[in-house]
């Protein structure tokens, strides 16, 4: 059993030991729950439990519920279409209505996907506990949070109790180090770093990432860093709180004002791991080698460079590895050796938790300026959130995407997941920011390559997946 | 929760690796508000070939099944573990689960039993050389029996077994301390944010 950490430590056991209820021997640690993030899919059946059991929520005022993934992104003024989505939807919000929850509906300028409302609303913080009925709620890790996704009966069990009973994981820290490529983005380095550790590589660890690539990254590229932990099996993943995190959070709704924000940032401040904090494993990442990063397979760890060719399968010695690849070069439609620049797409996708912030936007609609998308290719561009929609149209990004020729939509989770009706069809190809490139995750049957912003804008344009420096004329390379 | 002792019931040996939670039941099948009725989503993808394992006539009954590893990785939806539930499985036998899975597994009362891959392989070849015969999975003991007296040990954390075994519920052990919990919240730094009362940008 570990106790509470002496000597020099770690920033999440920091973190973890500012919020330990009760410890006792034998049992796990109970944790306090500073923030619960609560959306449709995952928490009806935990309210259920608590109208069984007549027990309230003990702390309204530290939960917070929106509307994302079974929302449609088309006509969001009108009723949901889907019968069985709208009954979800609509037990979300009596749920919320009879439990004193706040909750930010689909229409709401807050709405969005829930890892993306957080920190915009400013209330993802240092140094706090979140949790989500969500995988992906390592996102807010890039703010020194320690933050990780629970399944519905936790999720019923922190609603009734704001606690947790938690066993303490081991700790690792990822080194980054090194400027980036041009060209090359966070999404780039996790999807690198995931190949690298596989899949299974983070199972039971809280990681942090540190290094000097990480601290030049924007809070919007830290995030999409977070995001992915969960995908190398990671418990959480977290970055220590620098002047980037405290800039962003500043003048955000719910920052600290005054005295109070003296007091959080003095205290944020302290939120880093000690100099000779030891970790149970650490992993070296060499940012400057670094390449546009895409994936092959069916599972984010199946990744190469985009300049490389879809693997062999023989070449794999580990024989699970090997069989993996097969079954996954089958379900994707591919033949080894093929190079990844010559495959073809049906679909772009651009969003998500991982890539929907605008910075993505930004990013993507610098590669469109003045582009059309092949005729081959259809293009829906999803931002993460209602407020990164305005931000966009305020700046005019939905008339480059539109002049593009690519669809303009309502924020929510969307293909991500191919929950709502955007989905692929059986056999179609998508190039897609998001975070996972399972069988059917995007619609039954659809074939998901996971890639920066900037490869899905450049690659809509030539409709095979593509870097925006293969748009540039050969001759002006130089 | 119904306690969890022993549980005899016929292996399914599923053959693959890195199957993860939108494998074992996608997206789309998560849109209902209760806890039942995930079995037609289970493996939904697999379903229709005739040769899946579970449209095999001796795995039909199967209620334990041995997938590869890495099972229950991905998406944290808790319907993975109602939908193999629902469908009839009581225990998943493997090597590597996926964390949140194998969370949820211990709080909805599925049984996860944690064994080297090495004896998934054995257990793989014993059932297929033995499809439908039914096996013993101890919680008590921890022990895995085959019908020829061949024994595996399984891994589980205490805390969870003596869960299962006594059926608790975590919320009122949790309850019980409501009195720390309490504690802890008078002690919490002002400074830390609320969501009510709600402010926004405009
Ligand atoms: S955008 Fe995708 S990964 Fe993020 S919360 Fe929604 S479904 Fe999950």
């Amino acid at each position: 059993m570990p106790t509470t950490a002496s000597g020099p430590t770690t920033l999440s056991d920091k973190v973890w030991d500012a919020h330990v209820v009760r410890q006792a021997a034998g049992e796990p640690d109970l944790l306090f729950i500073d923030l619960h993030l609560v959306h449709e899919v995952t928490s009806p059946q935990a309210f259920a439990g608590l109208k069984l059991a007549g027990r309230p929520v003990r702390r309204p005022d530290l939960t917070l519920a929106t509307e994302d993934h079974n929302t449609p992104t088309l006509d969001i003024d009108r009723p949901i279409a889907d019968p069985v989505s709208r009954t979800q939807v609509d037990t979300l919000r009596k749920n919320a209505a009879e439990f004193g929850i706040r909750i930010h509906s689909l229409g709401d300028k807050d709405q969005g996907v829930v890892h993306i409302i957080g920190p915009q609303l400013g209330i993802t913080q240092p140094g706090m506990t979140i949790v989500c009925g969500d995988s992906h709620t390592s996102t807010h890790g890039a703010f020194g949070a320690l933050a990780f996704g629970i399944g519905t009966s936790e999720v019923e069990h922190v609603l009734a109790t704001q606690t947790l009973p938690q066993a303490r994981p081991k700790t690792m820290a990822v080194n980054i180090n090194g400027d980036l490529p041009a060209g090359v983005t966070a999404k780039d380095v996790v999807l690198a770093l995931i190949a690298k550790v596989g899949t299974g590589g983070g199972q039971g660890y809280i990681v942090e990432y540190r290094g000097t690539t990480i601290e030049n990254l924007s809070m919007e590229g830290r995030m999409t860093i977070c995001n992915m932990s969960i995908e190398w099996g990671a418990k959480a993943g977290m970055i220590a709180p620098d002047q980037a995190t405290f800039d962003y959070i500043k003048g955000r709704p719910h920052a600290p004002e005054g005295e109070q924000w003296d007091a959080a940032v003095e205290y944020w401040k302290t939120l880093r791991s000690d100099d000779d904090a030891v970790f149970d494993r650490e992993v070296d990442i060499d940012a400057t080698q670094l390449t546009p990063f895409v994936t092959w397979g069916t599972n984010p760890g199946q990744g190469v460079p985009l300049g490389a060719v879809v693997p062999t399968p023989s070449d794999f010695t580990d024989e699970v590895d090997r069989t993996a690849a097969e079954k996954a070069l089958q379900y994707m439609g591919l033949t080894a050796g093929t190079p990844m620049r010559e495959i073809a797409v049906d679909t772009v996708f651009l969003g998500s938790c991982t890539n929907g912030r605008i910075e993505d936007l930004r990013l993507a609609a610098s590669v469109l300026q003045g582009n059309r998308i092949a005729d081959s290719v259809r293009m829906l561009v999803v931002p993460g959130s209602a407020r990164v929609r305005l931000q966009a149209e305020i700046e005019g990004l939905d008339k480059v995407f539109l002049e593009a020729g690519a669809e303009w939509r309502a924020a929510g989770c969307s293909m991500c997941l191919g929950m709502n009706p955007d989905q692929l069809a059986p056999g179609e190809r998508a190039a897609s920011t998001s975070n996972r490139n399972f069988e059917g995750r995007q619609g039954k049957g659809g074939r998901t390559h996971l890639v920066s912003p900037a490869v899905a804008a450049a690659t809509a344009i030539t409709g095979h997946l593509s870097a925006p420096q293969d748009l540039i004329p050969a001759e002006q390379k130089g | 929760m119904d306690k969890f002792s022993t549980h005899i019931g016929v292996p399914v040996p599923l053959r693959r690796s890195n199957v993860d939670t939108d494998q074992i039941i996608p997206a789309v099948y998560l849109k209902r508000i209760t806890r039942d009725g995930f079995e037609d989503g289970l493996f939904s993808a697999w379903r229709n070939d005739p040769d899946f394992v579970l449209n095999q006539e001796a795995y039909r009954a199967g209620t334990i099944l041995i997938p590869g590893p890495e099972f229950g990785t991905g998406s944290s939806r808790e319907h993975a573990v109602w939908a193999l539930q629902n469908y009839g499985f009581k225990v998943v036998i493997g090597s590597r689960f996926g964390d949140i899975f194998r969370n949820n597994s211990g709080k909805a009362g599925l049984l996860v039993a944690l064994v080297e891959q090495d004896v998934v392989e054995q257990l793989w070849d014993w059932v297929d050389a033995h499809p439908g015969t039914a096996i013993e999975v101890s919680l008590e003991d921890r022990v895995i029996s085959l019908p020829d007296g061949t024994r595996h040990g399984f891994t589980i954390d205490d805390f969870t077994r003596q869960r299962l075994l006594e059926g608790l519920d975590d919320i009122s052990m949790t309850l019980q301390h409501s009195d720390e919990i309490a504690a802890y919240e008078a002690s919490r730094p002002s400074f830390k944010p609320a969501t009510l009362p709600v402010r926004t940008a405009d």
